[in-house]
Parts: C-alpha cells; structure tokens; sequence
C-alpha cells in the first residue's frame, strides 16, 4: 500500500508534497537537479494573458526567518507557457497545478480557459491574492463578492478543477473561502505572503524597490497553520496548505492542521531538494506517529 | 552540474579590514567549469538568517578539491561566516552561473583585467588561467582605501598589476579609470568585475574593444527560478528581453546589460 497518496479534485497524487507557485518558476531549473516525477504535483509560476517583466530591482530583501519580495508575477505570457513551458513538463509523470493571475475578470477567463486545456494541466490555481501588482491580484482577494464572481466566472470556462488561491492580507478569512466556496471553488489554496516591508538600515527607506513585498518563509507558519485550522473547519472542500514549510514536521503541522497536501515555497531557495528530501522522510514520519496512512492526519487537530 | 555540498574549512583569514580569505574542500570543486562562477552559501543551520549568500570564487585548486573565497564581512550573514573555523562544515550550493569566457584571448595577446572592491576575487582565478596559457595580463584594481586593499601581490606575480584608492592612500588616487587614462590601449580584451557605476564607465571607455563584465544583484534562489536578479538588456544586444544574473550571467558580454 502507498501510503502517502492523496485523492483531490483533479488531482490523483502521489505523495501530498508539490513545490508552491513562484518558487519553482516552470520547473527546468529544478528538473537539473532531481527528477520532478518524484513530486506530489508541480505548482508553476503565475501566469497571465500577455507577457510580464515584473517589477524594477531590488525585488527580493531578507527578513528574520522569512524573506520579502515583489517579483510582479514576471512570466512569459499565457501563450509562451502554452508554447514553451507546459510542453517541456511533459516528460515528467507529475500533474500541474497552473496558477492564473490577471488584472480583470477578462484575462482571467481566457487564461484559464486556455491554460486548462494543456494536457498536463490536472488544476488551476486561481490566483487572488498576489500582493505585488497595481492591478488585479489581491484586489480579487480581500473583497468576498469580487472573489465570488471572478471564481464562478473561472469555473464557467475551466476544463479542469479550480482551487482558489487565498490572501492572509484580510480581517477574516473564512469569509474569504466561504465565498469561493460559494463561486464553485473545487479547492483552496492558502496562504499567499503577507503584505510586510523593510527598511535600509542606513537610509531609513524600503529596501524593495516596489516598496513593500509579500513575507514568506519560516516567519509566517503560526499564521498559515491559524488560518488553515479555521478555514478546514467552515468549508467542505479540500485544503492545499503553505506558509514556511521546510521540513517533514512542518508538512505533519499543515496536514493536523486541516490541509490536504502541502506544499513548499521558500525553502526551495534555502535547500534546492527540499521538496524529495520531505517526501523521503515521510515514511519514517508516518511511523513515528503510529499511523498507516498519511490522510489520518489531516485535521486532526479539531477532530472530536 | 549544480551539486549541494558540505565543504570543510581549511583555513579562515582576515586579510584586510573585513575582508576574508576562506579556503574550503569539498567535491563541488571538481564541478567548476570557468573562472566567474560563484557559490551560494547558507550561513547557518537555523532559519534566522534565511537566504544563502552568493560569493564569488578566487581560486581553485583542482588536485586538492579546494577552493578560495574571498568577501567582505559587512552584514549579519557574511559576519557569521566569518567565525567559521578550520574543520567546520559549510553548506554549499554551486557552481553557479557562467563565467569568464577564457577562450576569448589567445595566448601571446593582451588583456586588461579590471576589479573594484569585493569584484577583485574572481578576477585572481581568471588571471591564473589566462596567463597559465600564455596571456599577458594587466590588473587595475580599484579599492576605497589602502586597508581594504587585498592580493596586490598575489596579481602583481602574475603580471603588471596597478592599485586605484579612493584616498590616495595606495596607487593612483581615484578610481580604475584614472588608471586606464593613462594605459596604452594596445590590447586584445578586457575583463571586468565590480560595482555597477564601475561597470559602466569601463564600458564605456573601452567602447571599441572585446570586453566581458560581471554582474552582481541581489539574489534569491541562485539557479535561475524566482526572478529576483533580472536585469534589462539593450536593444538588439541578444534576442532576450532581460536577463537573469544569477544563472545567465553573472558575466556578460559587454553592451548586454542595460546599465
């Protein structure tokens, strides 16, 4: 018996751990590295209608176990993934979770309708919640309404599943997932960075050109961990759970917590293997704990 | 091929105010192809200090799986690594990037290497292989001041070596250019490293001839995934609209980079 695999909308995986969108850019750099087959599912980098540079440099400052940036969602336009990315991931025996971003519900809705038709192509990320652009993003994802439509209007035009991508950056985030939920959300995904800044030490002004920049890393995981714990709680589709995952107990953390999968961003950049080097250590982990099978552990923390 | 490796510290010199000079051994050695690359180091275990540190390799020696780095202690991180000491084991990603382009100058031509500050180091190990096949070179290494000049002697064994300090304190008073000034420009390339504004005017000076320039910005990943060290390229220079500096660069041909 595998005992690490998990059944979501969309996606049969075989272990719950994928890289998260934006730290693994379309998985090339990584697939030098290690066989991206050995991956639960692969969350590629943002994409939307036309092609994007992203923000001016510094785009990247580090913080006390945690790090900022404001990249821009810089990628190579939908038909550049269409082209050349989604094409090359073809090789490897691991579905993809293609996360869409756009400025308005137009591009949304032909993104998705596009991108969800790539063979490869198993979910979409819709994301909501991304802090560092003018237009669009986390405009979509702190107004529960706006979130609602934009979701049903994706859902309307997707050939596969579509799970949400959600802000921290909002008073109350269950509101947040009851209404995709209600859009027809097939999933959740959470949480995207927080909203945070530094400042130069010298000179008094922000580090990031942008200003401020999404804070991700090991320094967010209480607040990830809080909000998946209330978010699994009020709704009734499945969580993909992140916010500071680096290790085996992290991902034991997220799945107590009411996710059910996993996945891993920064800490991609710490330790380039990190992703296989959890899934090699859950066997072990599950044993530690005294249980069969990973899904036994998701939720357990509010479990009567 | 991109390897992760725990390196040992052979040795850990101060070599002038907080510049370090850190021998480490390990296999990741035998993977570095060209003088320019970098590693990316983690400072510590814990996840305080988050981020890797990307530093730039002086030299390599390729029988004893050692390497040198040389970088400035200046912030937290760099500090840390500086209380490294010999038998300590350092976590290493690398090699990293593209380097000098050795080939571009044939042996018996000339060609002046030009560093500032904290972008001398890999300049030392491009000069042994340049000079290793018969290239002259000529060395302007610019610093803010003579305690923080570093390897003079070092460069000077291995050709003409000219010091610039801000200060006056060693060398020609200024900076790398008021050194080239007073150079013949009767040689075949130029190879560069150091602080953008540094970058841009040696470009500029040596508009006419073959030169190749190493980048630094600030980094996340290092191979190339999250985006943060692009910079714009200028028109017709290559068919990329921008470039990454950590896994396309971090040398480029000069006039590539929009600086």
């Amino acid at each position: 018996m595998n005992r690490l695999t998990v059944k979501l909308p969309g996606l049969d995986l075989k272990n719950p751990i994928m890289p998260a969108s934006g730290c693994f850019g379309f998985g090339k750099e990584y697939g030098n590295l290690y066989d991206l087959s050995k991956l639960g599912a692969i969350m590629i980098k943002a994409t939307t209608e036309e092609m994007r540079y992203g923000n001016p440099t510094p785009r990247v400052a580090e913080t006390s176990s945690g790090m900022l940036n404001a990249i821009g969602l810089q990628n190579p336009g939908l038909q550049g993934v269409l082209t050349n990315e989604l094409p090359w991931l073809e090789k490897f025996d691991v579905p993809i979770i293609a996360n869409v971003a756009g400025s308005e519900t137009a591009d949304y809705v032909e993104v998705a309708k596009q991108i969800s038709k790539a063979p490869n192509v198993h979910a979409l990320e819709l994301n909501i919640s991304c802090p560092n652009v003018k237009r669009g993003g986390i405009l979509f994802g702190t107004h529960p309404e706006i979130a609602k439509e934009l979701t049903a209007a994706v859902k309307a035009v997707s050939s596969v599943p579509v799970y949400v991508k959600l802000s921290p950056n909002v008073t109350d985030i269950k509101e947040m997932a009851l209404a995709v939920e209600a859009g027809g959300a097939d999933g959740i995904t959470m949480i995207n960075t927080l909203l945070g800044m530094r400042l130069d030490e010298k000179t008094g002004k922000p580090v990031i050109a942008n200003k401020t920049g999404g804070l991700s890393g090991p320094a967010i995981k209480p607040v990830a961990i809080r909000m998946v714990y209330e978010v699994s709680q009020v709704v009734n589709i499945p969580i993909i759970g992140m916010g500071g995952v680096t290790c085996v107990q992290d991902v034991v953390d997220f799945l107590s917590a009411g996710a059910s999968a996993v996945a891993v961003g920064t800490a991609n950049f710490v330790d380039p293997f990190v992703c296989p080097t959890i899934i090699e250590q859950l066997p072990a982990k599950l044993d530690e704990l005294g249980i069969d099978h990973i899904s036994e552990l998701i939720g357990r923390s509010h479990r009567v | 091929m991109i390897i992760q490796d725990l390196m040992t510290v052979g040795s850990q010199k101060e070599i002038a105010k907080n510049i370090f000079e850190m021998k480490l051994t390990g296999k990741l050695v035998g993977e570095i192809t060209s003088p320019g690359q970098f590693v990316h180091i983690r400072v510590s275990d814990s996840f305080e200090l988050l981020l890797r540190r990307p530093i730039s390799i002086a030299e390599i020696n390729a029988e004893k799986n050692e390497m040198t780095i040389i970088y400035r202690a200046e912030g937290r991180g760099t500090t840390l690594l500086s209380e490294k000491r010999e038998g300590d084991i350092v976590n290493v990603l690398g090699p990293l990037g593209n380097g000098f382009p050795v080939d571009e100058t044939a042996a018996g031509q000339t060609a002046v290497l030009i560093g500032g500050g904290i972008g001398v180091p890999p300049l030392y190990e491009l000069s042994r292989q340049l000079t290793a096949k018969g290239v002259n070179c000529i060395h302007i290494l610019g610093f803010e001041s003579d305690d923080v000049v570093f390897y003079e002697k070092e460069f000077a064994t291995l050709g003409e070596t000219h010091i610039a300090t801000v200060d006056g304190s060693n060398g020609t008073q200024g900076f790398v250019t008021n050194v080239m000034s007073e150079l013949s420009d009767d040689f075949e390339t130029y190879y560069s490293c150091g602080p953008m504004p540094m970058l841009d005017a040696v470009q500029k000076a040596y508009v006419h001839k073959k030169g190749f320039l190493s980048f630094e910005q600030r980094m996340g990943c290092g191979i190339g995934a999250c985006m943060a060290c692009v910079c714009h390229t200028n028109e017709n220079a290559t068919d990329k609209s921008y470039v990454k500096v950590c896994s396309d660069g971090p040398v480029f041909p000069a006039g590539v980079v929009q600086i």
